[in-house]
């Protein structure tokens, strides 16, 4: 991200934008939410992938009438609930706090 | 939720009937007397905007995430899934995965950014660096197409449920239930607005989680709290499918056609919830993104935890019922959860599960129709009409005569529909959703560059490319007979009408990596730039600054 030319910068917005606090806030929020995205959509594609072309391999059985596509597919659950909870403690112990005071600098900038 | 309104159809001519039909009304009539008293204590009154349609941004987290439970899981979760399942074991599951895992891009992409960037509606957000006018009126336009699908298959459905549970078979009786169900849908959202609409999806959740987990405990007692056994005793009582309800391929495995068809039914699931519009208008009832975030954290623990549930309601189903009465049954696949219930606690716990069948589609139609009287006033007439001359006074009025239209126009389709095949509307407004909203709701918070043209291009790409691709697809015209020269399955039913050149039934596939191109294609070729409004909107995004002000202004 370019430093916006001078005559601009009184913008509050654009200032905050270009601070190098912000900067690190919004590579630190990519940086998590990004990777985790691709995570899941990967992990998801790749178990309807499975399901559907290799349904041999799903259907063997684990153990009793248990198969491996039945335990992958809880492990969707599995996932889908670990990374709701990293997410939600990671947001609200690393996130927060840093979003929260560059939103006040630009609450006394724009008030002042 | 493709299953829903196809496998019901055939209810209206079918007589067999369990249960007590007066027992399951009474039900029924408690539960909309309780909620509309309800609506009235808690919500009755003159509004602001903010207050008809986000119901003032008051609600916590919690509340908020029950909610979206109740306005997500409709009717077709409760009984299309627990049916797919009792039928096709191991894909009906898969089916339900998608729903789910959906939410995650909810979570860590949309909700909490939505919020801080917007007011109302989805469009909110994104003519906040882009030119107001054509980005409003494109929004407005897929806003209201993906709504009215979703609105139609829920009303369509509503006149199935009711031969299905009610008893009521005739042609008249079942549009009188459907202007019913229409009618009191309409007095919730008139009289208690976003707020009572969000207490109603919030008890109908409750009830329905309730429901679907004390019928899971007693099926899984009668198995000894062994799943394995439970498991083997469905594919027991199931001849024909036998352990192949364990394995995938039921439904989805007969050809590569339909492999593909189902690999574009998942991504249209997994990439259209995050952009449904009635989903979205949730983000806003919270004041901050912090709720917003709890909300979603608190949906997917509830809706993941009920699809675990809808698993052994499922096969549980096949177990006790199998699948030979419940196909015989009216509703078919949709009379899975019913029947369980009427095997384990007989009228009683039938009459329950019906009561909140309904209720659920109650709820379901109440969120749809605040999200698009929201965009009809907000967006189009408050905007666009009269570009943002207007008081507040007015803008409540017509987003309450856009209600009542809407809920006229929900009604005579649905009576006009229920005969109709129209089970593919609510995979079509989910692919509708991920084509032609969430590419341009992603690209205009993530992506610099991205501009007017670009939200344009992808916006009636995506709306176009879907509903021809539905409209030249088997689900509209030429699908096969289920008997030899029977009616097809298709939304036309004369097998000798076929203009089918599309083979697959969910048009994702193509549609959705075809919006996201033309958003890019679009922002490139325009050189329209706003660095400004770019950097407020980014920082808003990520800050939360200015959220209070936008929600008491």
């Amino acid at each position: 991200m370019s430093s916006p030319p001078r005559a601009q910068t009184e913008d509050p917005y654009l200032a905050l934008q270009s601070t190098d606090e912000f900067q690190e806030l919004r590579r630190k929020f990519r940086g998590f939410v990004f990777p985790m995205t691709g995570f899941f959509l990967a992990w998801y594609f790749v178990y309807v992938l499975l399901s559907i072309f290799a349904p041999g391999f799903m259907g063997t059985r684990a153990f009793g009438s248990v198969t491996i596509g039945l335990l992958l597919g809880l492990g969707q659950f599995v996932t889908t609930f670990a990374i709701t909870f990293i997410y939600a403690r990671w947001a609200n112990r690393e996130f927060d706090p840093l979003a929260d005071r560059l939103g006040a600098r630009l609450d006394e900038i724009t008030e002042a | 939720m493709i299953t829903f309104s196809a496998a019901l159809l055939p209810a209206a001519d079918a007589a067999t009937q369990v249960g007590s039909p007066m027992l399951n009304i009474a039900i029924f009539g408690a539960f909309v007397v309780g909620t509309l008293a309800i609506v009235i204590k808690v919500a009755s009154g003159r509004k602001t905007a903010g207050e008809f349609y986000t119901g003032g941004a008051a609600f916590t987290g919690r509340q908020n995430g029950i909610a979206i439970a109740g306005d997500y899981l409709s009717a077709a979760s409760f009984l299309g899934i627990a049916g797919a399942i009792a039928l096709q074991g191991y894909d009906g599951f898969l089916y339900s995965i998608g729903f789910l895992v959906a939410w995650l891009v909810a979570l860590l992409l949309v909700a909490e950014l939505l919020r801080n960037t917007g007011r109302f509606t989805m469009a909110d957000v994104l003519s906040y660096r882009l030119k107001q006018r054509p980005v409003r009126i494109a929004t407005a336009t897929s806003v209201i197409a993906v709504s009215f699908f979703y609105l139609l298959a829920q009303m369509a459905g509503a006149g199935g449920l009711v031969s299905l549970l009610l008893g009521v078979s005739g042609e008249t009786a079942q549009n009188i239930v459907i202007a019913i169900v229409g009618g009191v849908m309409i007095a919730y959202v008139l009289i208690g607005g976003m707020k009572g609409t969000t207490w109603v999806q919030i008890i109908k959740a409750v009830l329905l989680i309730a429901g679907t987990a004390i019928i899971t405990a007693w099926v899984l007692a009668k198995f000894g709290f062994n799943p394995s056994g439970l498991f083997q005793a469905a594919a027991d009582n199931s001849p024909e499918a036998g352990e192949k309800l364990f394995e995938p391929g039921l439904k989805y495995g007969k050809s590569l056609t339909t492999k593909i068809d189902f690999i574009s039914l998942s991504m249209a699931l997994v990439l259209g919830t995050a952009g449904l519009p009635h989903v979205l208008q949730r983000f806003y009832t919270v004041p901050t993104s912090k709720a917003a975030r709890r909300s979603v954290e608190w949906a997917i623990w509830l809706i993941g935890g009920f699809y675990l549930l809808t698993l052994v309601v499922g096969y549980g189903a096949a177990a006790l019922v199998g699948p030979d009465v419940i196909n015989a049954a009216p509703g078919k696949a949709n009379a899975a959860a019913p029947l369980l219930a009427f095997e384990l606690g007989g009228s009683v716990l039938l009459g329950v599960i019906s009561g909140i069948a309904f209720a659920t589609i109650l709820a379901v139609v109440a969120g749809l129709t605040i999200t698009t009287s929201a965009t009809f006033a907000h967006d189009l007439y408050r905007e666009v009409f009269r570009r943002g001359k207007i008081e507040e006074g007015a803008e409540v009025r017509v987003a309450r005569i856009a209600a009542i239209v809407i809920g006229i126009v929900a009604i005579v389709g649905g009576i006009f529909a229920k005969s109709q095949n129209i089970a593919f509307l609510v995979a079509l407004a989910f692919a509708v959703a991920a084509s032609a909203n969430l590419p341009t709701i992603l690209y205009s918070l993530f992506w610099k560059k991205f501009n007017t043209r670009g939200a344009l291009f992808s916006i009636y790409g995506g709306l176009i490319s879907s509903i021809v691709l539905i409209i030249f697809s088997p689900v509209v015209s030429g699908k096969a007979p289920l008997v030899e020269g029977g009616p097809s399955p298709s939304m036309i039913t004369n097998p000798a009408i076929d203009f089918s050149i599309f083979p697959l039934d969910n048009p994702g596939l193509i549609s959705i990596p075809l919006a996201f191109f033309l958003g890019w294609l679009g922002s490139v070729t325009s050189n329209e730039h706003n660095p400004q409004k770019y950097a407020e909107m980014e920082v808003r995004s990520l800050t939360g600054h200015g959220v209070a002000e936008a929600v008491h202004h």
